[in-house]
């Protein structure tokens, strides 16, 4: 009887919780509705943010990808370019050429007889296309003294002119060209004798005064050049003090020291840095600045502390089970480590590596310090070159008051932005590499 | 520590009598245990074991959770070296040789004393290599020939390779748990040691693998010494011909398993065979 009463008074308890469940399940229903669809929303808008960030310099970046170039029939003049007629390669070399193009020009125009209009006419080619016929000559010294119809690059602002964003229908005060120039061009265009072409220039080059002679090349070797610096100093040594730290070291007062101080680093803003490379590798180890080595020096010091701390925790989360498998058949500390850690422990490693990079990679402040801001127009052949950096590069172009860099500046993001997908496409390749041996 | 032999009725000790009840010593030890202490950080995970263990035999570690039988066994192949601020104190002694002796290597002590671990943690690697692995790293096979040799017979001996044999190259995370828990048997045994520690080898695996595994332990023991920690009291008295029982960090009683199981003269063994508690 008494376990009968027991058994109903349990079951009525039953019901009473069964009831109160049913009761506010609504309440944690729509609690989990409401989080989804935060969660949601969160994730469209951040979308939507970076499909108008990438929209808008895709937009802008992809006219410059374009450069306007017009047809002129050049004469390669002996007596203009080897009045001596040595016929040497030297002498060549430093010939006039912008002789030859004010030739063409006037002799396509010959209404224009007043000096000032004859320079305006003269400056519709870019300052670069004495360069490009020095180039063809080079290329098929054959040509010399005869006609040939060659493609030079005009002006930045024709080519803004051409590609529509110089606006004609405003005053001839309030723009770069004057009504006689557009009636220039338009009769250029109307002979056929203008078009858009693939701007190798863009891709070829390294940074100039002249838009149309500005290219990406140098800024992407010198970022190539520092980022090698970087990665074959900060990879080697950070996840060789991750592994001494987590596994070998002993736990006592000095490693959490240690331990402290790289947590710290991490977060010391990057200008420090560059503070630092100017004190001590330039100033006081004399290393050539401006150079990639000195700026994968510096990235080396940024990004030591990033790959430490995520290679460490990377080392952590491999399962103990697996240490002590290895360890209970007599494998030592290092085959430990080295066989089995290791591989378990590497995706973890390279995702720390690659978000290492990727920030040193998309670094300028601390470059800004060790000079590699400074207008260099060579493409680095080595890492002593003096060089700058893709970031710097947009920085630079950013600030510039030409128009033709507007568009540049916003190609220069997508060439930087597709080194960065390289580079971490890459690196995923490797991780799933890893990852596929189990 | 020895105490008379005469006493007639079971659970003549007393709750309250702290010395080892039992007969610790056997002849012609494998592995001398005197005044064993462990401490992790403050606490005394183990107070003043002394133990032996005989060539050949199986002998059984029981007791309730965290009376620290897997630390005493843990001990017995130093493998609480890698647990940070473990100490331990006392003698243990393999073959005469003290184990804990200033500047002895633990890798040919791991390489003599194997483990096997609660839960079955094989490489993540193929089965070939999880059972290759020590044999390589100690040099115990010339040539390739020679590793196949020893992984098939390591694997014969685990009662595995009928069931492996075709599939060497696949990884040994794919097994089923008794199959992974008998691969890292095999794993153990390919390195030849003379005494296997198996630490609740089977608390995850279901009664048809536990079977199987109770029987390569009986195969085993012919060339093998093995210790066992297990939480089932039947399956000490399958496996073993001596059971220790330790409670709360001492060890209680020793003996033979028949006698701790039919006739345990310490109250605390009595208690929990008999399922008073633990």
């Amino acid at each position: 009887m008494s376990n009968r009463t027991e058994e109903n008074k349990s079951s009525n308890q039953g019901i009473r919780t069964h009831e109160i469940v049913k009761a506010g399940l609504h309440r944690r229903r729509a609690a989990e509705i409401r989080f989804k669809a935060y969660g949601f929303i969160c994730i469209v808008a951040g979308l939507g943010f970076l499909m108008a960030l990438f929209g808008n310099i895709i937009a802008h970046a992809w006219s410059a990808f374009e450069q306007t170039y017009v047809a002129l029939d050049v004469t390669f003049d002996e007596s203009v370019l080897d009045p001596e007629g040595k016929h040497d390669a030297a002498n060549l070399a430093s010939a006039d050429y912008p002789a030859l193009t004010k030739r063409s020009l006037a002799a396509m125009f010959p209404e224009v007889k007043d000096r000032l209009e004859k320079r305006s006419l003269n400056a519709l080619l870019s300052s670069g296309a004495a360069y490009e016929l020095r180039r063809v000559l080079a290329k098929d010294p054959a040509l010399l003294g005869k006609t040939e119809r060659i493609w030079l690059p005009v002006d930045d602002d024709v080519d803004m002119l051409v590609k529509g964003q110089i606006d004609r229908d405003i005053g001839e005060g309030d723009r770069r060209m004057k009504d006689y120039q557009i009636a220039w061009i338009d009769k250029l265009i109307a002979s056929g004798r203008v078009e858009k072409r693939f701007n190798k220039q863009f891709f070829t080059s390294g940074d100039s005064r002249e838009p149309e002679m500005a290219g990406i090349w140098g800024a992407l070797m010198g970022s190539l050049f520092t980022l090698i610096v970087t990665g074959a100093l900060s990879l080697p040594i950070g996840i060789a003090s991750a592994i001494y730290l987590e596994e070998f070291a002993p736990r006592n007062r000095w490693t959490d020291i240690i331990e402290v101080n790289i947590n710290n680093l991490a977060a010391v803003p990057s200008i420090v840095f560059g503070l630092l490379g100017l004190a001590v590798f330039i100033n006081f180890f004399g290393l050539p600045r401006s150079s990639p080595l000195v700026g994968g020096l510096v990235l080396t010091l940024m990004t030591l502390p990033v790959i430490i701390i995520a290679a460490r925790s990377a080392l952590k989360s491999v399962p103990p089970s697996i240490r002590e498998a290895a360890l209970g058949i007599g494998a030592s500390q290092m085959q430990t480590v080295f066989h089995h850690v290791l591989p378990l422990a590497m995706p973890g490693m390279l995702t720390g590596a690659i978000i290492g990079m990727a920030r040193a990679l998309g670094e300028s402040a601390p470059l800004l310090m060790i000079g590699m801001v400074a207008f260099i127009v060579d493409v680095p052949g080595s890492l002593t070159d003096p060089s700058t950096v893709l970031p710097v590069q947009i920085y630079l172009w950013a600030d510039s008051s030409e128009r033709g860099f507007v568009e540049r500046t916003s190609a220069a993001i997508l060439v930087l932005l597709a080194f960065l997908i390289t580079m971490n496409g890459l690196a995923v390749y490797l991780r799933k590499h890893y990852e596929r041996r189990w | 520590m020895r105490h008379p032999e005469n006493i007639p009725t079971s659970a003549s000790f007393s709750r309250d009598h702290i010395q080892t009840v039992g007969n610790i010593f056997v002849k012609d030890a494998r592995i001398e245990c005197r005044s064993v202490d462990v401490f992790y950080g403050e606490k005394h995970a183990i107070q003043d074991v002394s133990l032996d263990v005989g060539r050949n035999e199986v002998i059984a570690l029981i007791g309730p959770s965290g009376c620290g039988k897997s630390t005493f066994l843990r001990c017995l192949n130093r493998m609480n070296d890698t647990i940070p601020g473990c100490r331990v104190s006392g003698e243990i002694k393999l073959d005469g040789q003290d184990i804990y002796a200033e500047g002895l290597d633990v890798v040919p002590l791991r390489a003599q004393v194997g483990m096997v671990f609660q839960k079955p943690n094989p490489f993540p690697k193929s089965i070939f290599e999880n059972v290759a692995y020590g044999p390589r790293i100690h040099g115990l096979a010339s040539n390739k020939l020679e590793l196949e040799e020893i992984v098939e017979k390591s694997l014969r001996r685990a009662g595995l390779w009928e069931e492996v044999k075709d599939y060497l190259r696949h990884p040994g995370t794919g097994l089923s748990g008794g199959q992974q828990q008998r691969l890292c048997i095999a794993r153990t045994i390919a390195v030849n040691p003379e005494v296997i520690l198996m630490d609740e080898p089977c608390s995850a695996l279901d009664p048809i693998a536990t079977a199987k595994i109770e029987q390569l332990m009986d195969d085993l023991r012919e060339h093998y010494t093995i210790a066992i920690v297990t939480h089932s009291m039947q399956q000490a008295a399958r496996v073993s011909q001596r059971t220790a029982y330790f409670h709360l960090g001492k060890l209680i009683e020793v003996g033979e398993t028949a006698q701790i199981f039919t006739d345990p003269r310490h109250q605390l063994t009595e208690d929990y065979i008999t399922g008073r508690f633990g």
